[in-house]
């Protein structure tokens, strides 16, 4: 690790860290309806919204209602990308003609963007029409983000409110997270990046002449568009000569400010964020850094602030911290490492693991993305993680095989991380022989119930899907890397999709029926059966009495149960996949040092 | 139930049209009038004709230029249609054989130049269009570039030295070297 590297990171987590306090108190005025000047500048458009939907802001919702609305809403949207990407090629912003999208990839893409997973099968510059990515995708990137907060919202009511039974209206904390919190940032980010050099027109790709006419092997293709091979199965390829280059361009900058604020991760070009047009400076990649984790953490403070202690959400922030930190310096150093198998080369490998890294981000600011965006569900890039090293891998994979809920994605990775402190109090209630009680709310066979589906759902579709994708000849198709690797990389696939991030080891050919058809079933499991639970719970504990706290009461601020929270989140984790890390990424460590 | 299907529809009119359509409509419109440069791909115009974008990298063999990163992008390198990295992981035999192929291909052009191959030389970016390599790598080169062109080594060395770019702000990123930028300089410069 270098100095720099390290200072870079410090001052990244003190200014994350410094804006907690602000937004999140902006957040809970927001959703609390107090009088801001932008709800006062927006809230005509805000009242317009709620008259056009035919609903009043009074007007509350049970838990089942909430979540009937919220599966509704998603299914409506899934239907309307769907057909948009399938009819994509007779609509218009589309200069490049790209023809309709396929079925199975329609289907995978649609899932992946309404769960606000963001898994990508395809190329953006090479498969999606400006239309598609400006009216269908980055819609999606707003709407699930906001309905992630707004399921939040709905649980934190469950823990503030006593004895009742409704837990807020969906349309309203649906519309405040878009109109107050998601479009005003979003627009200002996306502004910035322009200024830093992101794209954003609708003009067709530019073409220019190349400096230098370089001579190449192009692989020859028959009538079907299939590579032509020789007998023993090496492509056949004719000499060829590269004279210009087509720059993609396109509504980029938009599109790639809600992508990072709203845990999306989706990249309008192939790359992500290591795309020169996506994140062309360091100050560029600073800012789409921050924006991965800025409302996750936010969100910690907004809901202390909303429950009346905000002790309460700096301990859930903390909790986060005390799992990502550690890790991000793991993944760092793994990085910063030289690979032995290029030492005999003679490489100067003082520049750490670079390849598939860029050279203006350099190894400190990629580990740190790398694991910015597994620990919240975001899943953008600046790096191929294909290429980090074995432990360098492992970090990211750990990250998102904890559920998503170090940070998580907006809302989503806080209401799991209190499914998991509800786990804890729950443990620690049977240690001392009491009824566990959290925030005041008695926590009883239901809530551990439901709190157990949360977060078991996504381990047991992350281990059937990587189990399935091992043992078939579809699954161990898409492999790309020999040994241990490949077998990381479907394991890297499933605890992606399962858990809603969206990033990947690239190599492995994903854009087949078998992966589009079962992670596109992960991805839906991992979204909804975390989230009904998570209603159900909010919608228990509404109903419940407030219960005073005790000298027998376990407080749930204290460095102590931060800390056993963050090993039930660990220890959870590691009982469920330390043998497939076994298999994986340790395995493969061992064969570098061997 | 029933009380839900007029919000889901309405919604998808809603938040399409405000999230899909006003807002980046919005921002286009902002882009193109105080960033019109950057909006539009940072292009490089030489003669009143684009030569390139300095954010995106060109592939050059040529000994009279600076080389860039290797690059992964198929079916040739610093293909911009298409992004993309190897995506090989460190166990990986083609990644050795791919890293001694450039390591030779470097040592073949460049004979005087004593030192190791610095590392970003010997990997492929990953974006496959990275225009940038690290000031040690330039000067790698330098040696090569001077005899190809018959110029002073230090000639070369003040040319990398303008187009070599700081850490931002003094703390952010890396320092690098904009590889297209130079080649179009050392041209312009030799022309006149």
């Amino acid at each position: 690790m270098t100095t720099n590297g390290i200072i870079q990171i410090i001052l990244y987590l003190t200014v994350l860290g410094l804006l907690v306090k602000p937004l999140g108190s902006y957040m809970a005025k927001v959703y609390q309806g107090e009088s801001l000047l932008i709800t006062r500048v927006l809230g005509p458009v805000e009242r317009l919204i709620y008259r056009l939907l035919g609903t009043r802001p009074e007007e509350e919702m049970s838990w089942k209602m909430y979540a009937v609305a919220c599966l509704l809403f998603k299914f409506a949207f899934f239907i309307l990308l769907f057909t948009l990407m399938r009819i994509q090629g007779i609509l218009p912003l589309n200069p490049q003609n790209f023809p309709g999208v396929a079925p199975d990839l329609s289907f995978n893409t649609a899932v992946s963007f309404i769960t606000n997973t963001n898994w990508q099968a395809y190329g953006g510059e090479s498969t999606m029409s400006y239309l598609t990515q400006m009216s269908g995708l980055a819609v999606q990137n707003f709407v699930s983000a906001a309905q992630g907060m707004a399921v939040l919202v709905a649980l934190i009511r469950g823990f503030s409110r006593r004895t009742t039974s409704t837990i807020g209206n969906f349309w309203v904390d649906l519309t405040r997270s878009f109109l107050y919190i998601l479009l005003p940032l979003s627009l200002i980010m996306a502004i910035i990046l322009v200024s830093q050099g992101v794209v954003q027109n609708l003009s067709p790709y530019k073409t220019v002449p190349l400096v230098q006419t370089i001579n190449y092997d192009n692989p020859k293709m028959d009538a079907n568009g299939k590579a032509v091979l020789t007998s023993d199965g090496k492509p056949v390829t004719e000499p060829a000569k590269a004279t210009e280059q087509s720059l993609p361009l396109g509504p980029a900058a938009s599109q790639i400010a809600i992508k990072q604020l709203g845990t999306n991760g989706g990249g309008f070009f192939n790359v992500n964020s290591a795309h020169p047009y996506e994140n062309p400076t360091p100050f560029s990649n600073f800012l789409e850094m921050l924006a991965i984790l800025l409302i996750p953490a936010a969100l910690c403070y907004t809901f202390g602030r909303m429950i009346g202690d905000r002790r309460q959400g700096w301990a859930l922030l903390a909790a986060m911290a005390v799992i990502f930190i550690p890790l991000l310096f793991f993944c760092y150093s793994s990085e910063q490492a030289a690979n032995p198998f290029l030492s005999p080369l003679g490489i100067d490998q003082s520049g750490g693991n670079m390849e598939g890294k860029e050279l203006r981000f350099g190894v400190a600011n990629s580990a740190l993305w790398a694991t910015a965006t597994t620990a919240a569900s975001n899943g953008s890039v600046n790096a191929m993680h294909d290429s980090f090293s074995p432990l360098g891998g492992l970090a990211p994979m750990v990250l998102m095989q904890l559920g998503e809920v170090v940070f998580g994605g907006v809302g989503s990775g806080l209401y799991g991380l209190l499914a998991f402190a509800l786990v804890a109090v729950f443990i620690s209630g049977l240690m001392v022989g009491r009824t566990p009680e959290y925030l005041g709310k008695k926590i009883e066979a239901y809530e551990v119930k439901m709190a157990a589906i949360v977060i078991l759902v996504p381990c047991c579709f992350v281990l059937l899907g990587t189990a399935i994708a091992s043992v078939t000849a579809d699954g161990i198709a898409g492999i790309s890397n020999p040994g241990p690797h490949g077998f990381s990389q479907v394991l890297y696939a499933f605890s992606s999709m399962a858990n809603n991030n969206g990033s990947a080891f690239a190599g492995l050919n994903a854009n087949t029926m078998f992966y589009n058809t079962l992670g596109g079933i992960a991805m839906l499991f991992g979204r909804f059966w975390t989230m009904i639970p998570i209603l159900a719970i909010a919608g228990s504990l509404a109903s419940k009495k407030y219960v005073q706290p005790s000298a027998g009461t376990l407080p749930t601020h204290t460095p102590l149960f931060i800390l056993f929270l963050a090993s039930v989140v660990i220890i959870v984790g590691a009982l469920t996949f330390f043998p497939t890390l076994g298999l994986g990424p340790i395995a493969e460590h061992l064969m570098l040092y061997k | 139930m029933l009380k839900l299907i007029r919000p889901t529809i309405v919604s998808l009119f809603i938040f399409s049209v405000i999230a899909g359509g006003l807002y980046p409509m919005t921002v286009t419109a902002l882009a193109q009038l105080f960033f019109p440069e950057q909006a539009n791909g940072s292009i490089i115009m030489k003669d009143n004709k684009p030569a390139g974008s300095s954010l995106i990298g060109q592939p050059f063999d040529d000994p009279k230029y600076f080389w860039g990163r290797p690059s992964a992008t198929a079916p040739f390198p610093y293909n911009s249609a298409s992004s993309g990295g190897s995506n090989l992981s460190q166990t990986n035999p083609d990644l050795v054989k791919q890293a001694k192929g450039r390591i030779d291909a470097l040592r073949e052009a460049d004979p005087q130049s004593a030192t190791q191959v610095p590392i970003d030389l010997a990997t492929a970016s990953g974006s496959g269009l990275d225009p940038h390599i690290s000031p040690a790598a330039a000067e790698y080169q330098v040696k090569r570039i001077a005899g190809a062109r018959g110029i002073d080594e230090s000639a070369v060395r003040s040319f990398v030295a303008k187009y070599t770019d700081g850490r931002q702000f003094g703390i952010l990123g890396e320092p690098r070297v904009n590889v297209l930028k130079l080649n179009l300089a050392l041209d312009q410069a030799q022309k006149l």
